[in-house]
């Protein structure tokens, strides 16, 4: 396993790439979109290989960058910086570092498995075309340096996946479609306002030319402490929309429930991260004042999003719609670390967006083919689907594990980091979080207990129709990472910490004695000799002591200094 | 040689591995016998590494294997890696072990199962996570075998999960285990924060400098896990229903080993128990005292085989809390040892049963299995005399200790706890005897309907004979309405026998108005017309006129005749339906008073209890044709001996619940193999015991004073019968004091509620709202812009052409 991570992950201090990648990054997908668009009608199997293609080709390149990504250094690598409009300050500035690193990885992987997983009913065409445009819109919002850019990237994915749901997806999908779009514009609305506010003040401030670069707006903090703050509430809006946080929350249901597969498991998978992956590179980095003075702000929703979303995904009586609550519970892990404000809670709130990306995706992915086979999600009508189908129950159950928090595979890691920050920084969020990790085995086993325990009741249930190899193929990927991440997500966490440690370090230089990394003490590291060390001063205190104590339990009591 | 420590968890590992993926084409036995190779081999790699360790000086025994590092991020850093110390060590050689016997046994027990395969991919994949718990070198590797564990118990409950109680019992065990996990994380949460590692070896070495308050809330915390994992009070409720899995995964999961990890636990951390609050322990003891009183009780009133064991189970486990908490470590592993040979070979037994009866668990139906299962029946005595603590058992010299400990508590809370030990103990002594009394003595039941049975017979006789009445009833009602259709219609031919009367009085009066003269005239005339034709013809016309009235009254009069002929046959019909009412109405009296009858014999008969007479046949003759039809099965089926395979491990595991106790003979210094080997483990926290030698010898006699007490009472009840079980069969005991129907009251009912009225909330409130604004927002701008439909749908490609002008003007002034 680690020599594979090692070529997988590889080498240290590989050279700089001559070419610009992040920009192919982006450009391969919409390219294929446009080739899709222009493909004739009556090709649907053309269309599927190209945009197949194109997706995997950028999912190539990604893995090229991970494999190329220097995890010593914990700036911006892969750097493009170009002056696009001089005279607003506008640059098509790119860069990826630890914290988008697996999150351009995951972009790059997850959409050309949905291709292969599943197929549009009709119009494969504009379903491609609208895929690819999805893909190149996300992977610029995670390697965008550069408001502008960010912020049209930002909206940008928002047209796709607005025609997905609207064209692809079921029951009343245009009416969810409006709900969607309605509350991620008036985010964006709120988030444009604060863009040109803080560019325009902070040129103002910093007596400099307007700008719209990330890096410059960032290490330069020059704006009022109240100004700023308003400013991050605007992005903060924005982005809480998008993860998504309570109460503002109720779209996520219904555009998962709604949404085609593909959809639901982009939206999950990639999407959801833009509110988490905004409020690290936008609001911490951007704001750190500000972020640590809304911290216990975001640490309640973030609990309130654990528990509430939990308690909601019990009661749902439709299988996606259950997946989709818990989404909003495994998404509150995640604001929960990143606003713990420690190594231990950021790392694990970035980790926890791969991970909800793999096992999130993968369980969408399987509501789906339960969907294609017994066209119904309502969690009454599947039951006893084990007997019939135990392959795929069986990844279903790894999958729901993963899910839940299982020890050895991939959620836990990132549960268990983002609630070891939360209780340190902030204990007793810790503490009601922690309590979610019950819920979240209620509400899944329950449902699995419905669906696939029991006995099969009529035809379709008796005799659905086991996975088959495109599904497996789409799924194995899916799969090796739940395990892989689990077992040994160290490599992921080299590259993730430094960028992270950077970030700790921004918010301590720009915060001075306002703000402290609280984790726990550092020890030194103890081995077995210690130990006998330990056992050998027992036996001569016992020695000493004749052997005959008072006969109490634990007769060598040593108070600490208390 | 430790070195080889690696091996004993790859290997389960590796058996998992391939199961997984060629388990299937393996298929029956293959499958089985490579899970149990696999098995055997990590026992063999415990024994060299056991070998290597003891190989050592004592206290040098300590050695940690670092594989890889886990989980790092800034402070915090878990490896993969094991630590090997005598406690680890004892654990791992019991563990593997015992799973190399039930994994030969269940070779035999899943014989014909349709997922034969998949069974021993769990079963392999337990061994794996039980082998993590014990060998992890730090809480959290520890955590992860105990969250595989509780998973693989999940699965294997719910193993055959076509039937939903066992799927919901297989969730069950994990949620609830769940909560008790919740504690083991805070736990490991507070290590961190204050004292920076998890690690073991971090962690024992800088307890004793902890402070009071922080060690008593992470043993308490630990508490709660342990609590869980160990089905404690108030946690205990998934393991009764955990017997719902195969007996294999009983006698290992939920019997041996898994359920003894919180014990485990707490041992491990002993360091940091000691370091903390004086009470703090005592807790421990109080809770396990407590659980180990209640289980007994409930375990008294059960009828399932497998359920007596389920509470017996938690009871001892109870047992191994308050050593733990009195400070009696190397009673409670010593315990924890021998528990797992004679719980295992009880569960295993009692699997061989089941297997034996055709899947009958019900001890009712058993008794005088001696004969019929004699391998089976032989080893499951020693497993009881072990439980029991009769000497020289393994099960006295373990439970003895833990007494004792309990004693040597200073202060009147020592004699307490030693007193709940004390009764528990007899308890144990009497639900064990019971349950081998009924199982393999007494007499063979198992074609005799039992008492449940008969009272459903009896329920069947009612009905049927109250279908009979009601029949009856019906049938009169028939004849009743034939009665009323038949007098219908004598009324209906009297008026025509009137009628008809009338008839023929009018016509006899017409006849007789004709004069005589006229018809002698007529006649005269026909005589005198001679040859005149037209002359005879007319006279022949007259004639006939004259005589036709007096032709009619005699038609008449005949249809009269008739007419009355018909009312007289009428007459006798009613006559004879009305006997035939009379008759059938005497009939369904008769059924009647027959279901009265019936109704008083079963009042009189039907058995209100559940118990099952012991010493007198059920007398089933008046209810023989209703009796269920699984009593006619049963009656056809003759118990049969379980396979070699099935009785070679109770015959090893029994070999160990005898001589188990060897271990920790109390004799002399240098008999306590067992406490030698653990010290350096414990670190000086050992108890001391300050018990003379006739004063220890004292308790001991007590002890096996109170389990004959408990099995004489037992032999009373269930053997001779001269004492009552009404009294002691109680239904409350029988629900374990309704603790689990409360909670399942409070789940079902609040607690559903609450859920439902969140999601409710969700729905109505916060969606509502937001969309209600958004409605509004949309209405507004539908007035003002005057657009009708597709609002939205223009919005987005607004959106989008936005979008791409915006593109094509700053790319127009782009500037490079």
């Amino acid at each position: 396993m680690p020599a594979l991570t090692l070529a997988l992950l590889g080498a240290e201090g590989a050279a700089a790439p001559t070419f610009p990648v992040l920009s192919a990054l982006i450009l391969l997908p919409a390219l294929g979109a446009a080739l899709c668009a222009v493909l004739p009608k009556n090709r649907p199997d053309t269309v599927r290989q190209v945009a197949f293609l194109a997706a995997a080709a950028t999912g190539v390149l990604s893995l090229w960058v991970m494999y190329h990504f220097d995890r010593s250094d914990a700036g911006f690598q892969f750097l493009e910086q170009k002056i696009w409009v001089r005279d607003f300050g506008i640059g098509w500035h790119l860069g990826v570092d630890g914290i988008s690193l697996f999150l351009v990885v995951l972009t790059g992987l997850l959409f050309p498995l949905t291709i292969v997983a599943v197929t549009p009913e009709h119009e494969p065409k504009p379903y491609y075309a609208w895929l690819l445009l999805l893909q190149a819109g996300c992977m610029g919002v995670f390697v965008g340096l550069d408001l502008f850019a960010f912020f049209v990237f930002f909206e940008v994915v928002l047209v796709p996946m607005y025609f997905l749901i609207a064209g692809w997806g079921h029951g009343d999908s245009s009416k969810v479609a409006l709900k969607f779009f309605l509350y991620t514009m008036l985010g964006s609305a709120l988030m444009l306002v604060g863009i040109l506010s803080l560019v325009t003040l902070h040129a103002r401030a910093s007596g400099g030319p307007v700008t719209f670069d990330l890096v410059t707006l960032a290490e330069n903090q020059v704006l009022a402490t109240t100004t700023a703050r308003w400013i991050f509430l605007s992005f903060a809006a924005a982005f809480a929309i998008k993860v998504p946080l309570f109460p503002v929350h109720t779209w996520l249901p219904d555009a998962h429930t709604e949404a085609p597969t593909a959809g639901s498991v982009i939206l999950a998978g990639v999407m959801l991260k833009l509110g988490t992956y905004g409020f690290i590179r936008f609001g911490l980095y951007l704001f750190p004042e500000a972020t640590t003075y809304f911290a216990p702000l975001f640490l309640t929703l973030g609990v309130i999003g654990i528990i509430y979303g939990a308690i909601a995904a019990t009661m749902q009586r439709d299988l996606k719609r259950l997946v989709a609550y818990s989404s909003v519970a495994h998404l509150g892990f995640i604001i929960l670390g990143t606003f713990a404000l420690n190594r231990q809670g950021l790392s694990g709130g970035i980790l926890q967006m791969v991970n909800h990306g793999l096992s999130t995706g993968a369980l969408f992915l399987l509501v789906g083919m339960i969907y294609e086979r017994r066209h119904t999600r309502l969690i009454s009508e599947l039951n006893g689907l084990q007997k019939a189908a135990p392959i795929l129950a069986g990844i279903f159950t790894v999958v729901m594990l993963s899910s839940i928090g299982l020890p050895g595979l991939n959620g836990f890691v990132g549960e268990y980091l983002t609630l070891l920050g939360a209780f340190a920084s902030a204990r007793w969020w810790g503490v009601v979080a922690t309590a979610g990790v019950i819920l979240a085995a209620l509400y899944l086993l329950w449902a699995y207990q419905r669906v696939f325990h029991g006995a099969a009741q009529g035809a379709a249930n008796e005799e659905l129709a086991e996975i088959n190899w495109r599904e497996g193929l789409a799924l194995a990927p899916l799969l090796a990472g739940i395990v892989f991440l689990g077992v040994y997500p160290k490599p992921m966490l080299n590259r993730i910490e430094p960028a992270v440690e950077r970030l700790v370090a921004h918010l301590d230089a720009n915060l001075g004695d306002d703000f402290v990394e609280v984790q726990g003490p550092a020890v030194e590291r103890r081995g077995a000799e210690d130990l006998v060390h330990l056992a050998e001063e027992a036996e001569a205190s016992a020695e000493a002591g004749g052997g005959h104590g008072d006969g109490a339990a634990g007769t060598e009591h040593e108070d600490g200094e208390g | 040689m430790v070195e080889l420590v690696w091996l004993i968890p790859a290997l389960p590992l590796a058996g998992f591995v391939v199961l997984v993926v060629a388990g299937r084409r393996l298929g029956e036995p293959a499958a089985g016998w490579l899970a149990t190779l696999a098995v055997s081999g990590s026992f063999v790699a415990a024994l060299i590494t056991f070998a290597g360790l003891a190989s050592r000086p004592a206290v040098e025994r300590f050695y940690i294997q670092t594989l890889f590092e886990w989980i790092p991020v800034g402070n915090f850093s878990v490896d993969v890696g094991f630590l090997v110390d005598p406690l680890s060590m004892t654990m791992t050689l019991f563990v593997t072990g015992i799973a190399a016997l039930i994994h030969l046994y269940s070779i035999g027990y899943m014989h014909g199962d349709a997922d034969f395969s998949r069974f021993f991919v769990y079963l392999n994949l337990f061994v794996f996570s039980m082998l993590m718990l014990v060998l992890g070198d730090n809480l959290l590797l520890t955590f992860l075998g105990w969250e595989g564990v509780g998973a693989c118990s999940y699965l294997l409950i719910s193993f055959w999960f076509t039937n939903p109680a066992n799927a919901s019992a297989g969730k069950k065990a994990f949620v609830t285990n769940r909560v008790g996990d919740f504690g083991f994380m805070l736990a490991m949460f507070l290590l961190w924060t204050t004292i920076g590692s998890i690690r073991y070896a971090d962690v024992l070495t800088t307890a004793s400098s902890m402070a009071a308050v922080t060690a008593t809330a992470v043993t308490l915390l630990l508490l709660v896990g342990a609590a869980g994992k160990s089905a404690q009070l108030p946690l205990f409720v998934w393991l009764p229903d955990a017997m719902a899995g195969p007996t294999p995964v009983s006698a290992l999961i939920h019997a041996a080993t898994m359920v003894t990890a919180g014990v485990y636990l707490l041992v491990r951390m002993n360091p940091v128990i000691a370091a903390s609050y004086d009470w703090a322990p005592y807790v421990i003891a109080w809770v396990g005292a407590l659980t180990a009183l209640f289980a007994a009780t409930a375990a008294v009133a059960q009828n399932d085989i497998k359920k007596v064991l389920a509470y017996s189970t938690i009871s001892q486990l109870g047992y191994l809390f308050l050593a733990v908490g009195v400070g009696g470590y190397v009673p409670a592993i010593f315990h924890m040892v021998t528990h797992a040979f004679f719980k295992a070979l009880l569960f295993l037994g009692s699997g061989s049963v089941i297997h034996g009866m055709h899947h009958e668990q019900d001890m009712r139906r058993y008794g005088g299995l001696y004969k019929l299962l004699p391998v089976t029946a032989a080893t499951f005595i020693v497993g009881w005399l072990a439980i029991a603590g009769v000497p020289p058992f393994a099960g006295f010299w373990s439970k003895d200790e833990i007494l004792a400990v309990a004693w040597n508590l200073p202060g009147a809370q020592g004699k307490v706890l030693w007193a709940i030990g004390l009764v528990t103990a007899i308890l144990t002594a009497f639900y064990m005897s019971r349950q081998v009394f009924m199982t393999f003595f007494g007499r063979y039941r198992f074609g005799e309907p039992d008492a449940e049975e008969i009272a459903a017979g009896w329920d069947a006789k009612l009905a049927a004979a109250e279908a009979a009445a009601s029949e009856a009833d019906g049938s009169v009602e028939a004849a009743r309405a034939e009665v009323e259709t038949a007098l219908a219609s004598r009324s209906e031919t009297e008026a025509a026998l009137v009628a008809a009367r009338a008839a023929s009085d009018e016509a006899a009066a017409a006849a007789a108005a004709v004069p005589a003269t006229e018809l002698e005239a007529a006649q005269a005339a026909l005589d005198a017309a001679g040859d005149d034709r037209k002359a005879k013809k007319e006279a022949q016309n007259r004639l006939k006129e004259l005589e036709k009235p007096v032709k009619d009254a005699d038609k008449a009069a005949k249809a009269a005749t008739k007419a009355a002929e018909a009312v007289d046959k009428v007459t006798v019909s009613i006559g004879e339906a009305e006997a035939r009412v009379e008759e059938l109405v005497g009939a369904a009296a008769s059924a009647r008073s027959l279901v009265e009858q019936v109704r008083a014999e079963a009042r009189a008969k039907k058995p209100t209890s559940s118990l099952v007479p012991l010493f007198s046949v059920a007398d089933s003759s008046d209810v023989e044709d209703f009796l269920p039809a699984e009593v006619e099965h049963r009656r056809h089926h003759t118990p049969h001996e379980s396979p070699a395979l099935m009785t070679v491990p109770l015959l090893v595991l029994s070999i160990g619940a005898i001589g188990a106790g060897a271990l920790n003979l109390p004799f002399a210094s240098s008999t306590k193999f067992l406490e030698h080997w653990l010290e350096p483990s414990l670190f000086g926290h050992e108890v001391h015991l300050g018990l003379s030698g006739p004063h220890k010898v004292l308790l001991a006699v007590v002890a096996v004073l109170g389990g004959l007490i408990g099995i004489l009472a037992a032999a009373q009840t269930y053997l001779r019968g001269a004492i009552r079980r009404e009294g002691i069969e109680a239904p409350i005991l029988a629900k374990a004091w309704g603790i689990d129907g409360a909670y399942a009251a409070v789940a079902g009912g609040p607690g559903t509620q609450g859920f439902e009225a969140v999601a409710a909330f969700d729905r109505r409130v916060v969606d509502g709202s937001v969309m209600g604004i958004g409605r509004l927002v949309a209405m507004v701008s539908a007035l003002v812009r005057r657009a009708q439909t597709g609002l939205v749908r223009s919005y987005a490609l607004g959106v989008t052409f936005g979008v791409v002008l915006l593109l094509v003007l700053f790319l127009t002034k782009a500037t490079y």
